[in-house]
């Protein structure tokens, strides 16, 4: 049996978009390969590891483990819509500033969730953002100055 | 190897009738997929056996979280996300939201729902010893109609339930009882974020002048299924909390339980630890306590 592709209407960063693929498509393959929006990184694909974290609905999500069939008149926002335009988002500009990225890979990943955090609890304690950040692994282990530019970013 | 995604289907039926419909009318064929948090794992691993599934994310009749003054119902959709913020269940049903906390990450949690939980059936699910403890109900419908079954009796083996093949779970409901009971649990993993379980304990207890009135255990990983320790129980039912009482606990517990060596642990290890996670429980509920743990 071969299924077929299917249309799914959604938007991603602000822009309404038809995308034909596979239902079982993992949405990290079809945001990366068929919209070329290569910010979030495929790490583990298996919802360990945080650096394809998109936000689906404004809710933190591992884009590895939603298929795409249940992103219908979703609303998704990529690493790529954060900044609007050269304004970088205050998360953004703390972890410049701290310099809360070293190779890169988990970087997308970890302004998600911090942005994610900051939008559910906009004053957290050193302990809340490192609940918040539990889900994103940064293998170069930079996680003192990820946390102290989270810390920062909230109090601006 | 990766999954050969042509051969996947996964519908989105607009409603609950049509989703009843497709189970009913091709028996074994459909499975439901709900967050997707376990099943797109095992996609990717190209470890998906089964190819043709039913989305129930979606279905407003599978969401929302109802109470009356008897009871609190969940349904199936109900994310680990929306578990620890609702008001109700954080005061009184204080373990399922810590479970919830426990599994994965926030991520996670915004997409692992309790009732993809429960037909996931893992003996390393973390709200599942909670449900066990708080005797919760389960909601199956199908095109023949609904009914509401214990949960106690409703995994039967490894990745067993008792339901069929044309049922699905619509809510999970929760009594309204156990507000004033002493509630407990504590999970062991390799890391305090995203670990699975090596063990894990639920615990409600009604304890007066050190003595156990009534007492409900339950655990994770260390049986086929989540498991009810009734025998535990029985043997810890109207003792006062001693020395004694624990040693007898750590013995019925041992002959209870039936861990296996895995990836994550060994038998020996979760054996032990169960025994001690009672025993820490018993020992902090009680007085005048000496025992070496």
């Amino acid at each position: 049996m071969t299924i077929e592709k299917i249309t799914i209407d959604c938007t991603v960063n602000h822009t309404a978009h038809s995308i034909r693929a596979y239902p079982m498509a993992r949405l990290l393959d079809v945001l990366r390969e068929g919209l070329r929006l290569t910010g979030m990184k495929e790490g583990c694909g298996e919802g360990e590891c945080g650096a394809c974290s998109v936000l689906l609905n404004g809710e933190l999500v591992n884009s590895c483990l939603v298929p795409v069939a249940q992103v219908s008149g979703a609303n998704i926002t990529t690493i790529e819509g954060i900044a609007a335009g050269d304004q970088l988002h205050a998360v953004q500009q703390s972890f410049l500033t701290h310099g809360g990225a070293q190779c890169g890979i988990c970087t997308p990943g970890m302004v998600l969730a911090a942005i994610s955090l900051l939008e559910r609890n906009p004053n957290p304690t050193e302990a809340d953002v490192r609940t918040g950040l539990a889900g994103n692994l940064c293998r170069c282990t930079g996680y003192m100055k990820i946390f102290a530019a989270v810390v920062e970013a909230c109090q601006k | 190897m990766r999954a050969y995604l042509p051969a996947y289907d996964l519908q989105t039926p607009a409603n609950l009738a049509e989703a009843l419909r497709l189970l009913a009318d091709a028996p074994g064929v459909w499975k439901p997929f709900a967050g997707g948090t376990d099943l797109m794992v095992l996609l990717e691993a190209g470890k998906l056996a089964h190819k043709q599934f039913i989305s129930l994310w979606h279905l407003p009749e599978l969401r929302g979280i109802s109470i009356t003054d008897d009871s609190i119902t969940l349904g199936a959709m109900t994310t680990y996300s929306q578990v620890q913020t609702h008001p109700i269940l954080q005061r009184e049903f204080p373990l399922l939201c810590q479970a919830a906390s426990w599994t994965g990450s926030v991520a996670i949690q915004n997409r692992g729902t309790i009732g993809g939980n429960i037909a996931n059936a893992s003996p390393a699910a973390d709200s599942l010893p909670a449900l066990l403890v708080y005797e919760a109900e389960l909601e199956l419908v199908s095109a023949r109609g609904a009914r509401w079954v214990s949960y106690q009796s409703f995994h039967t083996g490894y990745k067993q339930m008792a339901m069929r093949s044309d049922e699905l779970i619509k809510a999970i409901r929760l009594p309204r009882t156990t507000n004033q009971w002493i509630q407990h649990s504590r999970k062991v993993g390799t890391r305090k974020a995203q670990a699975i379980s090596k063990v894990c304990i639920a615990a409600l207890a009604k304890i007066e002048n050190n003595t156990i009135h009534d007492i409900r255990l339950a655990f994770g990983s260390v049986a086929p299924g989540p498991l009810r320790c009734v025998q535990t129980e029985a043997v810890l039912k109207s003792r006062a909390i001693d020395d004694a009482t624990i040693k007898d606990a750590r013995s019925a517990l041992a002959a209870e339980l039936t861990p296996i060596d895995d990836i994550r642990s060994t038998a020996e290890y979760r054996l032990r630890v169960a025994g001690n996670l009672l025993a820490e429980f018993l020992a902090g509920n009680g007085i005048d306590f000496h025992s070496d743990r």
